[in-house]
């Protein structure tokens, strides 16, 4: 993306601000908008309610006055608490949560930044995240912020270990860090999409399908925690510890962290599409091919990413309305003794069968 | 040097999403683990017990709907019962079985928001909502009833406020037809979900002689085993002309006594509690439900304690008479107090979530703790 607008503006600094404010404009804005929606949407169909009908087309506007009054409301910051980290903290996991937009391809022709290390960015810049939730939970001054906090910050550390272990397994079968080069090579139609093996013939194929389902499997479930989702939402438990670690948050910060939340979904959902579901590539070939209109294929392909991400996101809520939520010991047991070790021998057996492909 | 530590008190309440109303308990935590629990109560002390000395016999109804606000009907139950014993009057057959129906009905209402909000202390939201849902149906009955759908003031000392309306036995019946198929719902949705089970079985065991000891009743003792249950030990009312089981902790999924024995065995109950409806229903007679109305309530000397199995225990009334119109003395024997007090046992050596688990599960009413 950046490329192209240098090309265009012939200036540099331009061309970054506006690659860089890009995604928040025209993707992580709306798209959160949209989710917070759909998630009262689905929420409410799921429990025999209809959910916010009011403003606007069965309550579509409703986010955007709920974020009206969020940008009016007081923004209390508690007498005790450390006000330059109080304020720090939801800009930092927000940050966290918008880098992590900067590598992700939505189509061939745009990408914030095409870095050949897309995936090994995307992990590290979404660590950020901790910093900011236990900054937030520390410099609130709450008790119950500093305990939603800290099991956060337990929590999103050691997901991290399983996901990253299956990223890991993903690369050494692709031999490729950049997201865009994974999309690439799950081109065409959806029987090369790793999920199903991935592209290439013969028994090697077929025996990688039941690995990457295990390896898709680890992957959901760890993103799950890592966006403090049920039923891994300890972090913010609301009947237990309030609202976690923001429960001392008013107005726009409170709205940023919810803002990150939303945008965090996607961003792990994003990473799920592009390692097992063939990414922006579409599952059937494309129009814009068959009647030769080479412009519309972008499109489509932001269309497919789009709609696969929101698929994931829609399971997410699907989850999330069904299932209660763990314990926090319980949590860390299903991290450390299952999904770690299965992670680790689903690494060495495609290790193995990569050796022969 | 050995460094010197402190553990860490945290206020749980009174405003708190899972106090279930406004209790404080006081968390002595070293990490997560719990040290201490005291809980605090009195913050919706409304002086019941000293109000009711200075009402005459009926006024005091209106006040025993508030004291365990789910279980309003229930609370009427037991206080006419009790003064129609200090009585010595006979009430109508028709009155004895509508008011075992709405008795039930107010179990089953009671039971589903224990379940429910029992789910959402654990992070299911869905169940809690389906449970409303349901719920509706009956407070939907009770409002054709006597006009009321929270505080109904419906059983007077003798009678009725209310006879029932023309349609209510039909809607009861479909009510049964359609909650009995539900259950099932519940359970697949919430009971025997695994994560469920993770979060209650093997927490907050509550061994029988612990119960004992603390004068645990209701769905707690016997979810710890023991099958005790006023409608068939000591029958008030016309419950002993009914077929049904009292349902107790097996330990099926961890040790007997445990959040999910206690939760289940509610489950359980509302099945009997259907099923007690269903034997009534056919059965009411005809009759007019305020023909034993007292024009004056003006019982002898004496004292009387009553009681009934109100859907979260023993619910007792002793009153004093002194020959006047108004008691002398109410003392309630609130169930949901005396179960309150086993709590700190109980979360001794869990987790903060546990806690949450725990209170749930023993599913007290503020109103009724405090009065």
């Amino acid at each position: 993306m950046y490329e192209i607008l240098n090309n265009i503006f012939g200036n540099q600094a331009v061309a970054w601000i506006i690659a860089a404010a890009l995604p928040l404009f025209v993707f992580i804005l709306p798209f959160a908008l949209f989710a917070v929606w759909l998630e009262r949407k689905v929420s409410a169909h799921m429990q025999d309610r209809l959910g916010p009908m009011r403003v606007g087309w069965h309550g579509v506007l409703q986010t955007i006055a709920d974020i009206l009054k969020l940008i009016q409301k007081e923004d209390i910051i508690p007498a005790e608490a450390d006000k330059k980290l109080f304020n720090l903290a939801p800009i930092l996991v927000f940050a966290g949560s918008y880098a992590a937009f900067a590598a992700i391809p939505f189509s061939s022709k745009y990408i914030g930044s095409n870095a050949e290390v897309g995936i090994f960015y995307i992990i590290a810049v979404s660590s950020f995240v901790v910093a900011g939730i236990l900054m937030g939970g520390w410099a609130s001054n709450n008790k119950y912020a500093l305990l939603g906090a800290m099991r956060s910050a337990a929590q999103i550390v050691s997901y991290e270990i399983p996901s990253a272990i299956v990223i890991l397994t993903m690369v050494m079968l692709t031999g490729t860090l950049s997201l865009d080069k994974f999309s690439q090579i799950q081109t065409a139609y959806f029987w090369n999409w790793f999920i199903l093996g991935g592209p290439g013939d013969g028994l090697t194929k077929f025996l990688l399908i039941p690995f990457m389902i295990i390896g898709f499997t680890i992957l959901y479930i760890s993103t799950l925690a890592e966006v403090n989702r049920t039923p891994f939402d300890i972090p913010e438990a609301e009947s237990e510890l309030v609202a976690g670690y923001h429960t001392e948050y008013s107005g726009m910060k409170f709205a940023m962290f919810f803002l990150a939340e939303y945008g965090n979904m996607f961003a792990v959902s994003a990473v799920i599409t592009l390692l097992f579901f063939g990414g922006y590539q579409s599952p059937f070939g494309y129009l814009g091919n068959s009647f030769n209109i080479p412009w519309l294929v972008p499109i489509e392909q932001v269309f497919w990413f789009t709609f696969k991400g929101i698929i994931f996101v829609f399971v997410q809520m699907w989850l999330r309305w069904t299932l209660p939520r763990l314990r926090v010991d319980q949590l860390m047991h299903v991290c450390w003794k299952f999904l770690i070790p299965y992670s680790f021998v689903n690494l060495i057996i495609v290790g193995i069968i990569t050796l022969f492909r | 040097m050995a460094l010197k530590t402190e553990h860490m008190v945290l206020n749980m309440g009174p405003q708190h999403p899972s106090t279930h109303g406004v209790l404080r308990l006081e968390l002595e935590l070293e990490g997560e683990l719990i040290k201490n629990v005291i809980p605090h109560i009195g913050y919706l002390h409304r002086c019941f017990e000293k109000h009711a000395e200075a009402m005459t016999y009926p006024q005091v109804i209106p006040y025993t709907d508030r004291m365990d606000y789910l279980a309003s009907m229930y609370n009427n139950f037991g206080y006419v019962v009790t003064v129609e014993k200090l009585l010595g009057i006979e009430v109508p057959e028709r009155v004895q079985y509508i008011r075992v129906i709405m008795g039930e009905l107010q179990r089953i209402a009671s039971h589903m928001v224990a379940l429910g909000t029992y789910g959402l202390d654990l992070g299911a939201f869905t169940p809690f909502l389906y449970l409303f849902r349901d719920r509706e149906k009956i407070l939907s009955l009770f409002e054709m009833t006597c006009g009321a759908r929270l505080l109904y003031n419906y059983m007077w000392v003798g009678g009725l406020s209310h006879d029932i309306h023309p349609d209510f036995i039909r809607l009861t019946k479909e009510f049964v037809n359609y909650y009995k198929p539900n259950i099932k719902e519940l359970n697949d949705l919430l009971t025997f979900n695994k994560i469920f089970i993770e979060r209650t079985a093997n927490i907050g065991v509550l061994p029988l002689d612990t119960a004992i000891n603390y004068g645990i009743t209701g769905p707690n003792l016997r979810g710890s085993g023991l099958k005790f249950d006023l409608r068939k030990d000591d029958p008030y009312s016309i419950y002993d002309r009914f077929d049904f089981d009292i349902p107790v902790g097996k330990g099926l999924m961890g040790t007997v006594g445990d959040c999910w024995d206690r939760y289940y065995v509610r489950v359980l109950e509302m099945e009997q509690s259907l099923r007690i409806i269903e034997q009534a229903i056919d059965q009411i007679p005809e009759g007019n439900v305020q023909s034993a109305i007292p024009k004056r309530i003006k019982p002898p000397k004496g004292t009387v304690y009553g009681r009934v199995e109100n859907p979260r225990g023993e619910l007792g009334y002793f009153i004093i008479s002194d020959g006047s119109t108004s008691p002398f003395r109410v003392k309630v024997r609130a169930p949901s107090f005396v179960n309150l007090s086993v709590l700190g046992e109980l979360c001794k050596g869990h987790l903060v979530s546990d806690v949450v688990a725990i209170l749930g599960s023993i599913d007290i009413v503020l109103g009724e703790v405090d009065r």
